[in-house]
């Protein structure tokens, strides 16, 4: 009896411990829980049921077929979503007993000569999409779509602009104001940001990042790096509106820096110097979101993220601010001051938690899909919203979305 | 862009007035010679125009930028930077009052002050969430560019920095290096000579970066000197300086048996003193890579790496190469070779038949220095291995080290150290990476250097060079210093004429 006296508060002890993810001095990663508690490696499968409907084929594989660079550009999470869905186990093909309802419609592959997607059309497509299913099946009019859950992938998600300032100006399609959007703009308080979506990482080839790993005992020896424009010469030639000039100020303040290796080259070894580097910059650009953010975690590199408000993705299950940095737009000229008073300790801490595999395996969308990954991060994320309020269920004759909102434009048929 | 739309339009607004003016001008008055009186009058307002529009283009070319949107953000910020759907109509509007009033030159560069307007935004958009509208703090619109005044490194910070950096990779090779590193033991034959100073100091730099314990074992030839041994203690390593009592010949074939002697006397202190780690043989003139003490870490009882031969001569000699050397050009190697399952099969040696006639004999001879057929610097062994007590472990292929060279035979190389030479483990991926190299420059036996390379005291002239003028030299291509000195030594058969055309300004 006196040893099973001590054995139990040893043993709550332990689980609080493990709990609180406080770090095994042991290893070199440490465990992730946000504040939805440790939930990154949650196994969806069971959890929920989602039902994917059967568009015709103009709504996604012939776009595709028209534009195969769709698969490539940072757009492409909505297409491998829909590929996952169709062969994942949460896949129902008996639509009564589906929790969420999947629309398979790419609305970011219209693309220019140069590569990107022109959002002219998606207000159209998307409507189009959306009669069609309200038509064939009685599941969007019966909640007027609040189980159902949509990828906008674009710049400022279902807003359908590339313009900040049009982009409000539309504000969300009126049609997608009850669903669930999956999207990776995420900034708060922002016409484009509405509550309950699930933000997401943009896609990055898994296959050509981990092509261009280095052994991890190189020596981390730059300390903040950086690749990509400070002006946007074509359009913002003197600077300000850009990335709300926080870039420019960047370049102005520490160009002469030599702790600070920014540049606008586009380097071939541009993954390889990530991974010999402590601090990557992620600042905004004419969206607050970027694949640099991706980038870093995969490679260890400690992300400063340098844009106000930004929601970043998972952020219910990631703790981002225990992994990045993150610095006020109007700090940008302290940003050396800054990242050089912050305690070794918590350097190493940030650096062990972006050791563990499942953090990186969160970012990422890789092909075949594989446990922990953003698919899997997403599925998560719907079967955190369930069980469905019973409120959802419209009585009958009980309609709220108003079909003819918006610019005349968006109303011609597609 | 509504920013520049508005400046755009504003301009033309301008210059449409002006000419408006003008013409009205032309059209108000009726007759030809109220037309000048007419046009005297009336361009006030377009003449006006015309003149801020030239004075504006004026200003923008001195400054090298359109300075117009400057004064707006200026003057108007808090009308500008917000966006609202409504006041898309009124910005037009209040552009066009603006051009009536006159402006502030500024003198500080655009960028700068320009935390301004961004304040003032942000007070709007207060304003405008007090109101209800639940618009973002993060306002859309041209932001200004925020520079601090001093935008360069601040010392501090900079180590600061240096410093996480070293602890980051302090931490990264903990977890990624080399799991539990051993000490290594360092041996190195040595004696004073002009190019000691030169040699040592670049090892004891290598062995300071070196991030593992180092015991350095000095054997010096000669006995201690004082030259060594200042070099030491000022080295910050962690030394043994052993005195060996002979003196280091002046023939090389003699030096390397020599120098073979002390490495084993080195050998002899470690069994002594019961040290452990990883013997290494580091000699005063190679060359190593920090990599090459990361390799031999790996090393399980004895191991091999490549050498890379770097045998020179003092002179331009150029070998010509055969045609069969053209084709398989001889690699200045020496090391390990593997077979294509990577174990050892033989060793790389280096090829001296080309140098057979022109090598050097004696230290400082200006010819090419040859390596022993194999050097001990590419041999490195786990200490355990010269223990006396049998280590449990210890393999029976190793000569007890006592035997060794009893009889008074010569050492040549640490192959005689084992018996079988076939469990010597090759690293450096098999050999085929280089990490260190093997050099050897001397000064000739009898060169002389200043003591601890400290002039002191101050040189003298003591012997004279060549084309010293104050000696009796009967050359006239002499130079002014010749000339001055002929007041001191001032040769009888000189005319006197002739000096005074040489030197007019000299007082006599």
């Amino acid at each position: 009896m006196g040893v099973k006296s001590w054995i139990l508060p040893l043993l709550l002890l332990q689980i609080l411990f493990g709990k609180f993810g406080i770090a095994e001095l042991e290893q070199h990663t440490e465990r992730i829980s946000g504040s939805a508690g440790d939930v990154l490696e949650d196994d969806p499968v069971g959890r929920l049921k989602v039902f994917v409907y059967e568009l015709p084929l103009k709504y996604n594989k012939k776009i595709v077929g028209r534009d195969p660079r769709c698969l490539n550009h940072m757009f492409a999470a909505e297409i491998f979503m829909h590929r996952f869905l169709l062969t994942s186990a949460v896949r129902t093909l008996n639509p009564e007993e589906a929790d969420w309802f999947y629309t398979p419609v790419y609305t970011t592959c219209d693309l220019t000569p140069n590569g990107l997607p022109l959002p002219f059309k998606s207000p159209r497509v998307m409507r189009s999409a959306i009669q069609f299913i309200s038509t064939n099946w009685p599941y969007w009019n019966r909640t007027e779509g609040a189980d159902h859950f949509f990828l906008v992938p674009h710049d400022f998600g279902a807003c359908f602009h590339y313009q900040e300032e049009k982009a409000i100006q539309r504000g969300i399609l009126p049609l997608l104001k009850k669903a669930t959007l999956v999207q990776t703009f995420g900034q708060e308080n922002h016409v484009c940001l509405k509550e309950g979506s699930i933000i997401i990482p943009p896609y990055a080839p898994p296959q050509k990042m981990q092509a261009h790993m280095i052994t991890p005992d190189t020596p981390r020896s730059i300390f903040v790096y950086f690749r990509g424009l400070f002006y946007d010469v074509g359009n913002d030639p003197e600077g300000g509106y850009y990335a709300r000039g926080a870039r420019a100020s960047l370049w102005e303040n520490f160009k002469n820096n030599p702790l600070f290796d920014i540049s606008t080259e586009h380097p071939t070894t541009y993954y390889e110097d990530m991974q010999r580097a402590v601090f990557c910059l992620c600042p905004l650009g004419w969206a607050p979101w970027s694949p640099r953010l991706v980038e870093g975690v995969v490679f260890g590199c400690i992300p400063v993220i340098i844009a106000d408000d930004i929601v970043l993705p998972f952020a219910d299950a990631i703790p981002w601010e225990e992994i990045g940095v993150f610095v006020a737009e109007k700090d940008v000229p302290n940003l050396d001051t800054i990242l050089t008073n912050i305690p070794i300790d918590v350097i190493l801490r940030k650096q062990r938690l972006l050791a563990n595999p499942s953090m990186k395996q969160a970012m990422l969308f890789p092909q075949p899909a594989q446990p922990g990954d953003a698919f899997h991060q997403i599925l998560n994320g719907l079967a955190r919203k369930l069980p469905h309020d019973k409120s959802i269920y419209l009585k009958p004759g009980e309609r709220t979305l108003n079909w003819t909102a918006g610019p005349k434009g968006d109303l011609k048929p597609w | 862009m509504f920013h520049s739309h508005g400046t755009r339009r504003s301009n033309a607004a301008a210059r449409s007035s002006a000419s408006g003016g003008l013409e009205g001008g032309g059209v108000g008055s009726p007759a030809a010679s109220s037309a000048s009186e007419g046009s005297s009058f009336r361009p006030s307002a377009s003449t006006f125009w015309l003149l801020l529009h030239g004075l504006c283009c004026l200003i923008s070319l001195f400054l090298g930028f359109r300075f117009s949107r400057l004064i707006f953000v200026l003057l108007f910020s808090n009308t500008i930077y917000t966006y609202t759907t409504t006041t898309t109509t009124t910005i037009t509007s209040t552009r066009t009052e603006t051009l009536t009033v006159s402006f502030p030159l500024t003198h500080t560069p655009p960028i700068e002050t320009a935390v301004k307007p961004n304040n003032s935004a942000l007070e709007l958009s207060d304003k405008m969430s007090n109101q209800g509208s639940s618009h973002s703090q993060v306002v859309v619109g041209r932001h200004g560019i925020r520079i601090r005044p001093w935008p360069h490194p601040d010392p501090t910070e900079v180590m600061r920095a240096h410093r996480i950096i070293e602890r980051v990779q302090q931490e990264q090779r903990k977890w990624y290096g080399v799991k539990s590193p051993r000490p290594l033991i360092v041996i190195t034959p040595t004696y004073a000579r002009t190019f000691q100073a030169l040699h040592l100091t670049g090892l004891i730099h290598c062995l300071r970066n070196v991030p593992y314990p180092v015991t350095w074992i000095v054997v010096e030839a000669g006995g201690v000197t004082n030259e060594t041994a200042s070099l030491l203690a000022r080295s910050r390593v962690q030394f043994l300086h052993i005195p060996f009592h002979e003196k280091m010949p002046v023939e090389w074939a003699e030096r390397h048996l020599t120098e073979n002697r002390m490495r084993l006397l080195g050998l002899r202190v470690i069994r002594e003193r019961n040290m452990d780690g990883i013997v290494l043989f580091a000699d005063d003139s190679n060359v190593h890579s920090l990599d090459l003490f990361d390799e031999i870490q790996k090393v399980q009882w004895m191991g091999s790496v490549s050498v890379g031969i770097l045998a020179h001569s003092g002179g331009p000699d150029r070998t010509l190469l055969t045609e069969d050397e053209k084709l398989n050009p001889p690699i200045p190697v020496q090391g390990p070779a593997c077979n294509s399952s990577g174990h050892l099969i033989g060793w790389h040696t280096f090829n001296s038949i080309p140098y057979s006639e022109k090598s050097a004999t004696f230290v400082g001879e200006s010819a090419t220095v040859l390596p022993g057929k194999m050097e001990w610097s590419g041999f490195v062994f786990n200490a355990r291995m010269i223990w006396k007590e049998a280590e449990d472990g210890r393999p029976e292929w190793v000569k007890d080290l006592d035997k060794i060279g009893e009889n008074g035979e010569e050492i040549e190389s640490p192959l005689a150290l084992v018996n079988d030479a076939s469990f010597v483990e090759p690293l450096g991926d098999c050999g085929k990476k280089v990490m260190l190299w093997w050099m050897r420059v001397e000064a000739r036996a009898d060169s002389k250097f200043p003591p601890g390379w400290i002039i002191d005291p101050p040189l003298e002239i003591v012997v004279p060079a060549k084309r010293t003028p104050w000696q009796e030299s009967d050359d006239l291509a002499g130079s002014k210093l010749e000339q001055d000195d002929r007041r001191f030594t001032r040769p009888k058969s000189r005319s006197s004429s002739k000096r005074k055309n040489t030197l007019p300004g000299q007082d006599n």
